[in-house]
């Protein structure tokens, strides 16, 4: 069984050579695809418009930005990542983000905070938008039939009439059907909450050693969630040899499991995680250039060799990830 | 030295300037058209290429209009992936101030600016109303007499956000209480230019004191004279310098071999940008009632407008008409001493390109408009997707440099420094 490998870029550089030069090392060694990371309040670029600056760069590996449902708009968010698979030809992403941080409600302003149980509810309610909006127009929409005059076949589109507690939207989308239909939309699930409440095809889990990756497993299979794909999240701090790699760790803590040492020693842990039945591993650089560099060019060839690893030659993301073809839940359905 | 001219490339939109029947029309969302304009724009040595952005699909009738090219992308996305196959072209566009809030705009478009190393612009619009607030967390929430009150408070917000180079802030105003520390340090441009479209009083207040360019409607050379010194005659109480506020007219054109060859031209694209049921829904904005039952070929409805302006029949797109009797009348008088069907009417009186000759004459009067203060510079707006501007590229470009009023190589790399803006 092979695994799916996805690194998490957490840099907040806002120089865009650096970021094409990072994600065009990524996507030559066959990852799967790359997160950004991203918050209201950090410095640091927006991630969805730096996940688009690469797109057009790039050739396979998939971008999927870290994208916030606290005070945002659903219908931008929306929008914003149908462009993305657009102009990405069918490699957009999406990680779900709350904000229970308070200082980023005063940027953000107008609405109280929220507590955590409401801002998942609220978060479950943008998903459950977008992924309406992004069904809101058939693939077949645009019918361009110069006898009737008509553009689009309006049969074909469909208000979404959402109504929830924290927001209303109506539809459709402004954006035609997404290239995948339904991009890939993924968390960090820490706790059961998440992958209950959360309509996403991918988690992001935080095992600390591989008893914890296959309880984790077990529990979201459990939860009936037998489709979404689990990724297990590593940190790692790769050098040459184990005393430096150690040494860069320095006291470095995290919410995932931390790695330092040879990229050797990390395929073999690859290897020993691998019967847990995760689907992938989410690499979180230490450093994003450094051990960025250490992976695509020392940890994949290892992967690849012990069979643990093999590029996808798919285009688009979810075919990448073995996910299945997105049905739009409003074909065959009653007029807009 | 003559005025140097200003130009822009506007991708077609979602209306019936953009002609989708042709069969070289390609593709309004695939990313290679936007990337073909662009870089077209930039063969061109435009200063900056321009998106509008979409909110809510116009509806006619109660239903979506199907009659014009419908879908269109997130403005911010693609104009930030069209920085990564371009190197000098502005990028510009359409943001709604009603619909998004300043700490996530601006953070927005100082990325931009960081990644397109100093190439975003802004077009500053408002929307009161409640019909595109359906797609929104507040609904209609802007008093139509507040909007420029809020561009107004957003604009300052945005600028002290952008002026904080990633420092503390707190901005209190009518419309916004926020406070903390702005993620972006001094983007390429400091403040991203800003593009702004109103044409009311109010609206031309606010582009005196805020804005670098305005994005007009003012065709007619004494119409478009008149307009440029009323704005330009009101930066001087906000201490600014005439310079400092550039006039872009949006304009459409058609080349020939000769003047008789262009006219004819244009006449064949005025025909397919008004199809026969265009052209009735095109009569029925301006009367105000369902119309369908007309033949497009046949006379105008002997029936007057209906003046309700809160329930009008096309929803989504600003008002046209601001007194529909009076056009009414003006159309039925053309009609009759023509004898036009409806849609011969609606071809004359819609819509009709600004710009139509040789190459060598489209020259001269876009220069013209330039040199007698009409305009600093035009937004072009093709009717093709997406090979609309090559024409005007090839052949008009080089008679413009010829001229000695069109650059032969980019200034600048930001599009502040190409714009001559401080």
């Amino acid at each position: 069984m092979t695994l799916h490998v996805a690194v998490a870029l957490t840099g907040s550089s806002f120089d865009a050579s650096r970021w094409v030069d990072q994600i065009r090392r990524a996507d030559e060694a066959g990852i799967d695809f790359a997160t950004f990371d991203d918050t209201f309040g950090r410095s640091g670029p927006d991630a969805v418009l730096v996940a688009s600056r690469v797109a057009p760069l790039t050739r396979s590996i998939g971008l999927v930005p870290v994208a916030t449902t606290t005070r945002t708009e659903p219908f931008h968010l929306s929008t914003a990542l149908a462009t993305l698979d657009h102009v990405s030809h069918g490699r957009a992403g999406w990680q779900v983000r709350i904000s229970a941080d308070p200082a980023e409600a005063e940027l953000l302003g107008r609405r109280a905070p929220l507590g955590v149980d409401d801002l998942i509810s609220e978060a479950a309610d943008a998903v459950e938008v977008v992924r309406r909006l992004w069904d809101s127009w058939q693939d077949d929409a645009i019918i361009k039939d110069v006898p009737t005059g008509r553009y689009i076949d309006r049969d074909r589109l469909h208000y979404i009439d959402f109504t929830g507690e924290h927001f209303t939207v109506k539809g459709p989308s402004i954006v035609p059907r997404p290239p995948q239909g339904q991009p890939v939309i993924a968390a960090l699930a820490h706790a059961a909450q998440i992958w209950d409440r959360l309509d996403v095809d991918v988690y992001f889990t935080t095992p600390s050693d591989v008893d914890s990756a296959a309880t984790i497993v077990r529990q979201i299979r459990a939860h009936g969630r037998t489709d979404k794909l689990v990724f297990a999240d590593l940190v790692v701090f790769l050098a040459g040899d184990q005393e430096t790699a150690i040494r860069r760790r320095a006291a470095t803590t995290s919410d995932a499991a931390v790695f330092a040492g040879t990229p050797e020693q990390l395929a073999g842990l690859i290897a020993g995680w691998e019967p847990s039945g995760i689907s992938g591993i989410r690499l979180r650089p230490g450093d994003d250039e450094h051990d960025l560099t250490a992976i695509t060019r020392d940890l994949i060839p290892l992967l690849r060799e012990r069979g643990l690893f093999t590029p996808s030659a798919e285009p688009d993301l979810r075919t990448r990830l073995g996910l299945p073809a997105a049905v739009n839940r409003y074909e065959g359905a009653a007029r807009a | 030295m003559p005025k140097q001219i200003i130009l822009a490339a506007h991708f077609p939109g979602v209306n019936n300037t953009t002609v989708w029947s042709d069969p070289r029309a390609g593709s309004q969302i695939d990313f290679g058209s936007f990337e073909y304009l662009a870089r077209t724009a930039e063969r061109g040595l435009f200063d900056f290429f321009f998106l509008a952005e979409g909110l809510r699909l116009r509806e006619q009738r109660g239903l979506i209009h199907d009659l014009d090219v419908v879908g269109r992308p997130d403005t911010l996305t693609v104009l930030t992936a069209l920085a990564a196959v371009t190197t000098h072209l502005g990028l510009a566009g359409t943001l709604n101030a009603t619909y998004h809030e300043p700490y996530e705009l601006a953070r927005q478009l100082a990325t931009l600016d960081h990644l397109s190393g100093g190439r975003a612009a802004w077009n500053v619009v408002t929307s009161p109303g409640a019909f595109f607030g359906e797609n929104f967390r507040r609904g209609g929430f802007l008093d139509h007499a507040d909007r420029y009150v809020r561009a107004g408070e957003f604009i300052q917000a945005a600028r002290t956000l952008w002026d904080s180079d990633g420092g503390d802030f707190h901005i209190q105003s009518s419309q916004f209480d926020i406070k903390g520390r702005f993620g972006v340090p001094r983007s390429p441009q400091g403040h991203p230019v800003i593009l702004q479209a109103g044409d009311s009083d109010g609206g031309r207040e606010l582009a005196a004191r805020h804005s670098d360019a305005i994005f007009s409607r003012h065709h007619q050379l004494a119409d478009a004279q008149e307009f440029y010194r009323d704005v330009k005659g009101r930066l001087a109480s906000y201490g600014r310098l005439p310079d400092s506020l550039k006039i872009i007219p949006g304009v459409s054109y058609v080349l020939g071999d000769s003047d008789a060859d262009a006219q004819e031209k244009a006449h064949h694209i005025r025909r397919q940008q008004v199809s026969p049921q265009t052209a009735i829904l095109l009569l029925e904005q301006l009367w105000n009632r369902d119309l369908s039952a007309y033949d497009p070929e046949g006379p105008l409805p002997s029936a007057d407008p209906l003046l309700d302006e809160d329930e009008t029949i096309v929803k989504g797109r600003a008002g046209m008409y601001p007194d529909r009797l009076k056009t009414a009348a003006e159309w039925r008088a053309r009609a009759e001493a023509k004898n036009l069907s409806i849609r011969d009417l609606i071809i004359e009186v819609t819509g009709r390109q600004n710009f139509i000759g040789t190459a060598s004459s489209v020259a001269a009067s876009l220069n013209e408009y330039v040199q007698t203060d009409a305009c600093d510079g035009f937004i072009l707006v093709p009717h093709l997707t997406p090979a609309g501007l090559d024409d005007f590229v090839d052949q008009v470009v080089p008679l413009l440099q010829e001229r000695g009023v069109f650059r032969t190589s980019y200034e600048a790399t930001t599009l502040r420094g190409n714009l001559g803006l401080a």
